[in-house]
């Protein structure tokens, strides 16, 4: 439950979690067991297949909300069933409870819904004298503790078994061990009198089919069935966007949402409620039975094309298991109600701007979120929508604004790097900066950070350009402004490798930043004003392929440019084109230019890969790079080779106690391996990589794969 | 008929999940099978950790109302109910079908006939309407479950019409069980029997 206003407070909190020990181990293990037991449960399935299936599922039920509900309303209420529909928060925890009134309930057990929990639901009964017990076992246990969940299917996730242990000596009065299954069967049992005694259960539900009234409730403890079964009453609190037509589209999803969530092939219980029961302590021997759909803006969400993929969200929290920011701060600083990477997003729909602010900041976009999403959404591309719409909304801070309008304009831009160049020589020894300048903090002082270049790439282009092949393939370099500026040398390299296939390479001197640091910041429209002078930079028609050796820049020339510069903005129809055409150098020089071992001396020496986020999982890209290492010298595989560095452009300076602590764990796992370089394929992660390698003694090089390469290559 | 790879697939995926999977001939060995796993089971105990943990005094209230073994079998067909009554007299273990709302505290045996049964993730599809039956399947410590092999279907989306007319028909209140019930609320460690049975044991029948 984030609730500061200040950045700088928030970064505070951050820090406090970061030095959770027992927070930061126990998510450190459970990042490292999910992938296995996800990829153990997809086992012989085709895993894209069936997100996409369940894209298609959840897009056509947002489209067809009312109609939906309508329907289920119709059907349930032939069943028995009271149906109601809350247009907000309030108006579902008012009309929840009003029936409680209504039926004289004094005692109300709960089972796990994440809905309530958005609408603060328990914090609405207890004021009113209304006797709330969560039956879930993490949720009574942060009932208990007065706490928020920090995960959104293991609620409990930040605590140790002896934590739960004090807290269950406090509640029933005996001192009890801390052995987990001991622990479990307590809970069982003190928890068995309330359900007994309780008037009303309430519960959520992962599915609400409209052609029978049925609500679908997935879980594994049990909990969920005493809480409708037990009380004469039960009231489900459900959001629109779990309505689906009929059974078949719960089917499809429930296919993926056990998988995803806990690489389970199913859960222990999956119910089917349709109308109103027999209830032997319900009037005429039936129960109470209500729903209550909560809208809370959803409806409006189905019919913006921007945020309607929101609504796909099954809640399996894959989102949070793969988050590199997660594992090292936990739920409760990363999210308010909702947690992980949808969470960011959720908080600024239901709970405001105010408590989305920060937050929404603190992703590094490393795509892990959009490439593990049980219904494919592009999470960090709708977190950059609404960072950039709370800018929109709040005014852009003058750092933002101010990185927009320079980036937008490559003259003045590229004038003030050489400025940079010039004004920094007194602070540099070796390519890296000495002091600090001012401008960045000393927390930045993790990594040495490098010089900006005496020579940019580009005016070395014309004396290093190689001799066109005839007929050869017409190639754009596209450099980036880290290449052009401050690692010039790793496009030479590139070029050396590129010249020994059939090339005819290029430099268009117009091209200037990718966007993506605007991106980043929430300039939507800087972001799409260097794209367009991109775009025309190199037209696309002049050229075969347009290489990029960074893999940043690559997968947002790619992805991003058609979106930015869609249908009805201009140049749209040239930055699809330009998009087709982009491919990543390692790519280029396996599949297109064909090199092969063959084509190396392979050198003796060990040498680890760092997978770029932007490569692996932006562009997709993942044996390329590995064969091309693995001609060239020893590959030396390190552990968790695909997880961020750290880097994240400028999420590194605004948040550097984050990144500093993802970069020292990469180092580590690169150190283990025994390699003497490790080489990568993006020069923001050169960056990153090599500065934290200095600052911290370690014994291996750093280097872009092409130089690499370009010492091998035959 | 089914094939007997749906038959191994289902017995393959029940037991991933914690179930013990057996074969039976005949709605009689299964009794038998039954009573067997009754006499060996301490009466009303939480098995793994029994009775003895010490809790709140409502909640050691509660325990007190178990004392003698039970075995609920709600759903079954009068001549079976009669036929297993037999056997439970025999060994001094009560037999209901009906008033479980007076054993919260728990019972000993939920015994049970599914309706269908899914290969491809091991469970049982129980309709539990009937709140007896319902309840017997919560409160139990060890859930019994005959499935006849007749029922046992390879996917879930096989059993869309079947299913999707019992809900048209509602109210109903369909389960899908597999395995034990279980949480991972603590360290995320595996621990079974957290709200519901502890065992879940299902008897293949061979119907046809």
């Amino acid at each position: 439950m984030h609730e500061v206003k200040e950045l700088k407070d928030y970064r505070e909190e951050l820090r406090e979690s970061l030095a959770n020990e027992f927070q930061r181990g126990a998510l450190d293990r459970f990042a490292q067991a999910y992938p296995l037991g996800r990829a153990k449960a997809f086992a012989g399935l085709d895993v894209p297949g069936l997100i996409e299936a369940v894209a298609a599922v959840k897009d056509a039920a947002a489209a067809q909300m009312m109609e939906l509900y309508a329907e289920f309303k119709k059907n349930a209420e032939k069943a028995g069933v009271h149906v109601h529909l809350a247009r907000t928060a309030r108006e579902a925890n008012e009309i929840i409870a009003r029936i409680a009134a209504d039926n004289g309930v004094k005692k109300i057990v709960k089972s796990k819904s994440m809905t309530a929990e958005e609408t603060h639901l328990n914090q609405h009964l207890e004021p009113l004298g209304f006797e709330v017990t969560e039956t879930d076992l993490g949720e009574w246990i942060i009932q208990l503790r007065h706490e928020g969940p920090t995960h959104m299917v293991m609620p409990a996730i930040h605590l140790s078994r002896n934590q739960v242990a004090d807290l269950f000596t406090k509640v029933t009065g005996n001192t009890q061990p801390s052995d987990i299954e001991r622990l479990v069967k307590v809970a069982r049992r003190e928890l068995r009198p309330k359900y007994v005694e309780a008037d009303m259960g309430i519960s959520g539900a992962n599915f609400a089919l409209a052609d029978s009234g049925t609500l679908g409730i997935v879980t594994n403890e049990g909990n969920m069935r005493l809480v409708t079964t037990l009380p004469r009453v039960h009231v489900a609190l459900v959001g629109l966007e779990k309505l689906l037509p009929s059974l078949h589209e719960a089917l499809v999803i429930n296919r993926v949402l056990p998988r995803n969530a806990t690489g389970q092939a199913i859960t222990s219980y999956v119910t089917w409620i349709t109308g109103a029961n027999p209830c032997a302590v319900g009037p005429d021997g039936k129960k109470e039975m209500h729903v209550v759909f909560l809208d809370n803006g959803r409806s409006a969400m189905a019919k913006d094309p921007n945020y309607a993929p929101i609504l796909r969200c099954i809640r399996c929290g894959a989102c949070a298991n793969v988050c590199p920011v997660y594992r090292l701060v936990g739920g409760h600083k990363y999210g308010y109600v909702y947690i992980g990477a949808i969470g960011l997003i959720l908080t600024y729909f239901f709970h405001g701007r105010e408590k989305a602010r920060n937050l929404i900041q603190n992703c590094i976009n490393c795509q892990a979120c959009k490439a593990v999403c049980a219904s494919g959404i592009d999470l960090p591309e709708i977190i950059k929508k609404v960072h950039a719409q709370i800018q929109d909304e709040e005014g852009h801070p003058l750092q933002s604004k101010m990185l927009g309008l320079v980036l937008s304009n490559r003259r003045l831009f590229h004038t003030l790097l050489r400025t940079a160049s010039l004004a920094q020589k007194p602070v540099t020894s070796a390519g890296y900066i000495r002091h600090l300048p001012m401008i960045f903090s000393k927390e930045q002082n993790f990594r040495a950070l490098p010089a900006i270049a005496a020579k940019p790439f580009r005016d070395r282009w014309e004396k290093i350009r190689p001799k066109a092949a005839e007929g050869g393939l017409k190639v754009a370099l596209f450099s980036g402004c880290v290449q052009d500026f401050v690692y010039p040398e790793q496009m030479e390299a590139a070029v050396k490798v590129m010249a020994k296939g059939k090339t005819k390479l290029d430099f268009p001197m117009d091209q200037s930043c990718c966007g993506l640091p605007a991106m980043m910041m929430g300039e939507v429209e800087a972001a799409r004003e260097v794209a367009l002078k991109n775009v025309r930079a190199m037209d696309p028609a002049d050229y075969d392929y347009i290489v990029t050796m960074c893999a940043s820049c690559a997968s947002h020339l790619k992805h991003a440019y058609p979106k930015l510069l869609a249908e009805g903005h201009e140049g749209s129809i040239k930055a699809a084109q330009f998009a087709d055409k982009v491919i990543d150098f390692s790519s280029f020089v396996r599949d297109v230019l064909g090199m092969k071992d063959a084509d190396f001396s392979r050198s003796l020496r060990k040498v680890a890969y760092h997978a770029p986020c932007h490569l692996c999982r932006g562009m997709g890209v993942r044996q390329a790079p590995r064969e091309l290492v693995n001609a060239a010298a020893e590959y030396a595989m390190a552990d968790e080779e695909e997880v961020c560095c750290g880097f994240g452009g400028t999420y590194s300076m605004k948040f550097p106690e984050v990144s500093e602590q993802l970069l020292s764990k990469k180092l580590d796992n690169v150190e283990k391996t025994g390699a003497t370089l490790l080489v990568t394929d993006c020069p923001g992660c050169v960056m990153q990589l090599r500065g934290g390698a200095k600052k911290s003694g370690k014994r291996f090089e750093v280097k872009h794969i092409a130089e690499l390469l370009v010492e091998q290559v035959k | 008929m089914v094939a007997p790879e749906v038959v191994d697939l289902f017995t393959e995926k029940a037991r991933a999940v914690s179930a013990v999977v057996t074969p039976v001939k005949s709605l009689k060995e299964a009794f038998a099978y039954t009573l067997d796993i009754c006499a060996k089971k301490e009466a009303c105990q939480l098995l793994v950790s029994g009775c003895e943990e010490a809790l709140s005094p409502k909640a050691e209230d509660l325990c007190e109302t178990k004392a003698t073994k039970i075995i609920a079998a709600p759903g079954l067909a009068k001549k079976d109910y009669a036929a297993l009554g037999k056997l439970c007299a025999e060994q001094g273990i009560v037999l209901t079908d009906g008033g479980l709302r007076e054993r919260l505290g728990g019972i000993d045996i939920g015994f049970t006939v599914a309706d269908y049964a899914i290969a491809e993730t091991g469970s049982l599809v129980l309709d539990s309407t009937s709140e007896e039956l319902r309840l017997a399947t919560m409160i139990s410590e060890i859930h019994v479950a005959v499935v006849p092999l007749s029922k046992l279907a390879a996917t879930a989306f096989d059993l869309e019409t079947e299913l999707t007319a019992r809900m048209k028909n509602g109210p109903s209140y369909l389960a899908f069980i597999s395995g034990a019930s279980r949480t991972a609320d603590i360290e995320r460690v595996l621990a079974i029997g957290v709200h519901g049975p502890l065992e879940l044991h299902i008897l293949l029948l061979e119907d046809k």
